[in-house]
């Protein structure tokens, strides 16, 4: 029998005829019609026509009909719903057939069918289904439950599936208990307080018993709801890691690597003295090394996993680098995962087979690939000392086979090594310098030009190699533009009597001829530093650099931490925590991994201590990490901030970048000194040019954001809240609060920098929000924010941005960026921000508009404890331009009117009640009128804020 | 969970596809063509995430299988379906083809319907499903109703891998021990990494619920017999013969349980053929080939080639399928090729020599030296060399392991252990083997 005719029909008319051979009486001519429909409907022509047509032949005993009018059914119910109701008959018949099998098709049909009206019809029959003798239909019916809950949750939460749901957890039959357990976890994780997995010993038990008994999928069900649970104490993490260790021969991968994600959390409550834990620790190496014998795909999903193991947990597989070699017909991105592993893992046990094989990799064809395995030729040396010498020469040795790609990525990585080494390596100079040439890429021309201008008083002919560079100076990038400049003050601050012209000539250039702001204000400074005080300008270029260390792309430890506790599943894939690529609640619930058992505590803490301790000593990196491969496909739907519209986003680097991270401690210890200096001298500057204002007047923002954050206002201004974690954010923590201060609408903002490395480049966007708030100007970070440190910003915004209603109506979606990735984050921002100065309403229009707006639109609220009299109300609310036009007073009762106006010309108009006389009444009534009555709600909360504080 | 599952030919044309979630739409099919099928580039990942929805990928031939997602979803599990939907469409129709497809696409939805369940992976044990999701239309109405209850409880029951009263006239079964022995050389002979993957095989026709207990050399449990056995002679004999397995995973029939408390390896196997383990050992390989590269590069147009392999175990036994395959620069011109023993030949589409032996007994030893004229070329990058590889079949395990024995038990039925005639048949073969020049 051949079904592939089906997809062959394309000629018109062919819904005309469909419909006549589905109403055709004869069986066989119906099933072959009904086929033809489900081919048209797979390669996507809309067959919605027939609809009526194809329900008709729902009502058969032909089982294989039956299942292809459903399948029809679940694709086009929602587009008809009316017609869809033709069907409920059949389903609840269906439910009650003999044959369990019908019953159980009946179920999940109907769940799969989304049209409330059919869902009211569900409700009966699923409740028998969930009770009905048949195992099959109860496992069916357990996920029909998570299916309607899906479409309508109060519904499920009103009808007490819940309940039965959680009966299910003891059914006699493993995979009803399964299912029960994957639909529970799934309804659980969109009500993230509620206590619906309510875990405990007892459940724990049962479910542990399950797992010995379903399907390889019900025991991932189980297994990744266990890794939910957190034991009381290390015995009974203990007892259920024994009973979850079995698990790990399981032939099935993600039994395997669920398995591993409950170990790796509950070990953390282990103690670490304890017999058992080294025991674990032994039996987790061999199947995560199984698991690369396992397809391609698997084998990339286990590498990504094992990359965090291997971070979280290094002792587990560091003798067991071989596994890691990459093989000839790996796929690309098996071989890259491998090499990143290999770089991690490589020690000075196993340096010489490590390098040996980054060797053989570096003449592969892939160059992605190839350059890779140089830059890890590279971190070999940085992280084992001695190892250094052998790498340089591997390097040089690449270096001389002329491969273009491999000579610039071999220099890049040099230049990181003499950072690290200084004053050792420094032989090679004179081999890079032949190569000179043959860079065409930024990066390793600015490294090359970084290598020259550091040593320059060792290469003879540094000005000259320098000065070719300069011929081409407007076409290079900035990048490499950056780092001549700096280089050739380098040059002539160490050899000042031969270059001086050529100093003259790149200060010129970046200061006069260039449109890039970065380049023109790191020119000025060194200008200047120079024509007042070269000793300075010495100590300040040629500073001593900090130390780099030797691990990078080490994932923030709160992130880190998180993911562990998602082994196995997307989030560990992508590195990103799952509020990162997940809409809506769900997945939002940070995971965290369980504290150590007190008992373990003071034995393992020296560990902990210097683990942590390496952390924080450890200098901010200066690798540059590369990207990782899907760390930017997140942001498509979001373009990078055009921050403001006339100040192009680079500007935040100017300051960052001015001395190439010498500047770092000048700015922490004498930023007042240096503020006072160039703030109050600008005629130090060259006068022939005129005061550049862009320099200006960065520079004064930066010191006046003190000022501006302490200022008085009348408004009441909320204090700041945390708006992103830094778990959510690679240590990045953001808090603010909004505040309107004499007519400017202000965000004001602490960034703090919770990460071990500098963040810088930051950025800010608002999405489209209810009043058109947008940022009136970039988001002046202009220094580094260094690990520890918190900066305080404030963000003036306009409301001239694009509109779109949001719910809530004052919900404002933000995205940061800076140099790590873009974060999101949403918040909500007081309505009274929008109240404008001008809100005073004339008597006359405002009796007027009263009467004028409907009383359907009058909302009623009571503001309770509230001890002001009306007095003090109306000059409270008056500092947030709530103005009070009148005032009666009827039975020892003070009713204000009062009249705002919103930034988008929404009047909004009230009447405030107050007890006069009687204290112990405190609740003020409030009315609140306003055309668009959505505001009102928000009206009140300001009113509420507002007089509250 | 899993929100929906595409079939799409190799021209990105959607075959199959079932949507299970509301949060996918049917532009997602479309977006899956054009940002994978149709990208330009190879494929640098086989998760992709496209506008925060996930797509997980796998190739079967020409034919791609994609499921997608917009939840944290366990990942492993995905592709562990993905694998699993192949090899239950393998077991109903054959190869994964265009047309095969095509042909059978309302046994797919209906599969589909049977396996995933609002993405959450059902029951996928082909022998259960073919149980009732027939090729000719599903059995349902002509099933009395034991029938019917017994289908329903073998699919969610215990053992959902086998049926009650399975009856043969003769009870058989047959072990076959496959592995795949791996090596990577260094041009001067040395080891840089060897490993051997096995797998047990097993297909057991046997009557009623039959309790099995699988034995082999496994050295923790030898030497843990050697102990209680107490006597030091044993223990030096065993020592010898056992073998140190790394790692070793099962079928979801055996008790895991019990093999982690006891390393006894015990089940009630399906009916017919199925995989028992699989297993991995890194030590004491037996490595049946040796290839000695010698490449002298004579100027720039020419190159000299002599490879000898060497066949390393007994020489009662016999190697087939032996060929090597050795990778000749981009520029080559032209080769002349001299063997010994077997075939060799230039193909240029290929860019290797390839050198074919029937059988070839142990302890032998044969070479081929070939000359390779090179076409002038300006570019200035070195040719790489990439491996020489090799394939061969040889009839022993190169891990060294060994079944002891494979008991069975079924107390209802009157047939006892000695009575179940058994088979065991031991196959290496190559997997990557690899020397580099």
């Amino acid at each position: 029998m051949t079904d592939s005719k089906y997809f062959t029909t394309t000629k018109k008319g062919e819904i005309f005829e469909l419909k006549a051979e589905l109403n055709s009486d004869k069986k066989e001519k119906k099933k072959e019609a009904v086929k033809k429909v489900i081919a048209s409907m797979t390669v996507g022509k809309d067959v919605s026509a027939l609809f009526p047509d194809v329900v008709n032949c729902m009502q058969t005993d032909n089982l294989e009909l039956k299942k292809l009018v459903y399948l029809y059914l679940m694709n086009y119910a929602k587009s008809q719903p009316d017609m869809a109701i033709m069907a409920v008959n059949t389903f609840v018949k269906d439910c009650e057939d003999p044959n369990p099998l019908i019953r159980a098709l009946a179920v999940r049909t109907m769940g799969c069918i989304r049209v409330d009206k059919i869902t009211e019809y569900l409700c009966e029959p699923l409740r028998k289904c969930l009770k009905d003798e048949d195992p099959y239909v109860r496992k069916t019916a357990a996920v029909c439950v998570a299916k309607l809950h899906d479409i309508n949750a109060q519904l499920v939460e009103d009808q007490g599936f819940l309940d039965t749901l959680k009966d299910l957890i003891s059914d006699s039959n493993p995979m009803v208990v399964a299912n029960a357990v994957a639909a529970l976890s799934e309804i659980a994780e969109s009500h993230p307080n509620s206590n619906l997995l309510d875990l405990n010993p007892q459940t724990i038990n049962k479910l542990l018993t399950a797992l010995n008994e379903c399907t390889e999928w019900g025991q991932i069900f189980i297994l990744d709801c266990l890794a939910n649970y957190t034991p009381r104490d290390d015995r009974e993490s203990q007892s259920i890691c024994e009973r979850v260790t079995p698990r790990l021969s399981h032939a099935n991968s993600a039994v395997v690597l669920s398995a591993v994600k409950v170990l790796m959390k509950f070990m953390e409550m282990l103690p670490k003295d304890l017999d058992y834990y080294g025991t674990l620790l032994k039996k987790l190496a061999p199947p995560l090394v199984t698991l690369l014998s396992a397809e391609p795909e698997l084998q990339y999903v286990a590498l990504r996993n094992i990359n965090l193991i291997v971070q979280k947990r290094p002792e587990i597989l560091k003798h067991e680098m071989k596994v890691f070699f990459v093989k000839y017909n790996d796929p690309i991105y098996v071989k890259l995962e491998k090499l990143d592993i290999m770089i991690r893992l490589a020690s000075q046990a196993n340096i010489a087979q490590v390098l040996a094989e980054l060797k053989e990799y570096a003449t592969e064809v892939d160059v992605d690939f190839v350059r890779k395995a140089v830059r890890a030729i590279g971190r070999c040396a940085i992280k084992v000392e001695q190892s250094a010498e052998r790498c340089v020469s591997t390097l040089l040795d690449l270096i001389q086979t002329k491969v273009n790609y491999v000579v610039q990525e071999a220099i890049v990585v040099i230049k990181d090594i003499f950072r690290k080494y200084p004053n050792k390596y420094e032989s090679v100079i004179a081999t890079l310098c032949e190569n000179l040439d043959s860079l065409d890429e930024p990066e390793a021309r600015a490294a090359m030009i970084w290598i020259v201008g550091e040593y320059a008083e060792r290469i003879d002919n540094a000005d000259e190699l320098l000065e070719s560079f300069l011929e081409g100076f407007h076409d290079e990038s900035t990048q490499v533009q950056l780092q001549l400049l700096t280089a050739i003050v380098k040059l002539f601050l160490k050899k000042p009597t031969e270059t001086q012209e050529l100093v003259q000539q790149v200060l010129s250039l970046a200061t006069q001829d260039s449109d890039n702001p970065d380049l023109r204000d790191r020119g000025y400074i060194y200008w200047r530093l120079l024509s007042t005080d070269p000793v300075a300008a010495k100590e300040v270029v040629l500073a001593e650099k900090p130390l780099i260390s030797e691990e990078t792309d080490l994932i923030e430890p709160t992130l880190l931490e998180e993911l562990i506790c998602h082994i196995g599943t997307l989030a560990s894939v992508y590195h990103k925590p799952p509020s990162a690529f997940v809409e809506g609640s769900r997945g939002v619930q940070h995971k965290r991994l369980p504290a150590r058992a007190g008992s373990g505590e003071s034995t393992d803490s020296p560990d902990v201590s210097q683990s942590v301790g390496g952390a924080t000593e450890a200098a901010p990196t200066v690798i540059p990490s590369q990207g990782d491969l899907l760390g930017d496909l997140l942001n498509l739907d979001l373009a990078p901030p055009a921050a403001g519209p006339t100040v192009p986003p680079s500007m935040q680097l100017g300051a960052m970048d001015l001395l190439g991270g010498g500047l770092d401690s000048l700015m922490g210890d004498d930023s007042e000194a240096m503020g006072a200096g160039l703030g109050s001298t600008p005629a130090v500057m060259p006068t022939s040019l005129g005061a550049p204002p862009v320099v200006g007047g960065g520079l004064g923002d930066l010191f006046d954001l003190g000022g501006s954050v302490g200022m008085p206002a009348g408004a009441y201004v909320p204090p700041k809240s945390v708006w992103l974690p830094a778990m959510k954010a690679k240590g990045l923590e953001i808090s603010g609060t909004f505040a309107r201060r004499s007519g400017v609408i202000q965000m004001e903002l602490s960034l703090t920098n919770k990460a071990m490395s500098v963040m810088t480049d930051f950025a800010i966007q608002f999405n489209r929000n209810s009043f058109g708030l947008a940022p009136a100007g970039p988001l002046q970070v202009l220094t580094p924010l260094s690990p520890n440190q918190t900066i305080e910003v404030s963000l003036p915004l306009s409301t001239s941005g694009p509109v779109m209603k949001m719910e809530p109506l004052n919900n404002l979606q933000v995205a940061v960026k800076n140099n790590i990735d873009v974060f999101y984050f949403s918040c909500q921002y007081p309505i009274s921000l929008l109240f404008v100065e001008d809100g005073k309403m004339e008597r006359q229009v405002f009796l007027a508009t009263w009467k004028d707006i409907p009383n359907d639109n009058e909302a009623q609220f009571v503001i309770k404890d509230c001890h002001l009299n009306s007095d003090a109300a109306s000059s409270k609310l008056q500092g947030s331009n709530i103005f009070t036009i009148a005032k009666r007073t009827v039975d020892n009762q003070d009713m204000l009117y009062q009249s705002i106006k919103l930034t988008n010309g929404i009047w909004v108009l009230t009447e405030l009640r107050v007890q006069g006389g009687n204290p112990s009444y405190t609740d003020l009534e409030l009315s609140v009128k306003c055309r668009a009555s959505e505001v009102s709600q928000f009206v009140y909360q300001c009113y509420e804020l507002v007089l509250k504080n | 969970m899993i929100g929906g599952l595409f079939i799409y030919n190799h021209k990105g044309e959607v075959l199959i596809s079932r949507i299970y979630r509301d949060d996918i739409g049917r532009n997602a099919v479309d977006a899956f063509r054009v940002n994978v099928i149709h990208a330009r580039q190879q494929v640098r990942s086989p998760v992709t995430n496209i506008a925060r929805t996930s797509f997980f990928h796998i190739k079967r031939s020409n034919i791609w299988l994609a499921a997608v997602t917009k939840q944290n979803v366990n990942a492993a599990m995905v592709f562990e379906f993905l694998y699993k939907m192949c090899d239950v469409m393998t077991a109903y129709f054959g190869k994964i083809s265009e047309e095969n497809i095509k042909n059978n696409f309302v046994l797919i939805y209906e599969l589909l319907d049977e396996i995933l369940d609002f993405g959450y992976p059902q029951n996928s044990e082909s022998g259960a499903l073919k149980t009732f999701i027939t090729q000719q239309g599903i059995k349902g109405q002509h099933q009395t109703k034991e029938e019917q209850s017994q289908i329903t409880s073998q699919v969610t029951g215990q053992i959902g891998w086998r049926r009650e009263g399975i009856k043969y006239r003769r009870n058989e079964l047959f072990l076959d021990v496959l592995e795949s022995v791996n090596l990577l050389m260094s041009p001067q002979g040395q080891v840089l990494s060897a490993h051997v993957s096995g797998r047990v095989v097993m297909k057991s026709y046997l009557s009623g619920m039959p309790e099995c207990k699988f034995g082999m050399n496994d050295k923790i449990v030898i030497d843990k017999q050697g102990k209680s056995g107490g006597t030091e002679d044993s223990g030096k004999s065993s020592g010898k013969q056992s073998i140190a397995i790394d790692d070793c995973t099962f079928h979801q029939c055996v008790r895991l349980s019990k093999f982690d408390s006891e390393r006894s390896i015990s089940f009630i196997p399906p009916d017919g053929e199925f995989e028992l383990l699989r297993y991995r050992t890194t030590k004491d390989i037996i490595l049946p080939f040796r290839v000695i590269p010698l490449v002298r590069e004579v100027g720039r147009t020419k190159l000299e080639v002599k490879v000898v392999i060497k066949s390393n175990f007994k020489p009662s036994l016999l190697a087939q399928k032996i060929e090597v395959r050795i990778p000749t620069p981009l520029n080559t011109s032209g080769v002349q090729v001299i063997c010994m023993k077997g075939k060799a030949k230039y193909k240029a589409s290929e860019n290797a020599i390839v050198w074919k032996i029937k059988r070839m007994a142990g302890m032998k030893e044969s070479q081929i030296s070939a000359e390779i004229e090179l076409l002038p070329t300006t570019d200035k990058k070195k040719w790489t060399r990439p491996p020489i590889s090799m394939n061969f079949e040889v009839p022993f395990a190169p891990s060294g392991l060994k079944v002891r024995y494979l008991k069975v038990f079924e107390s209802k039925l009157n047939y006892s252990d000695h009575d179940v005639i058994k088979w065991v048949r031991y196959i290496g073969r190559s997997g990557i083997y690899e020397t580099r020049c």
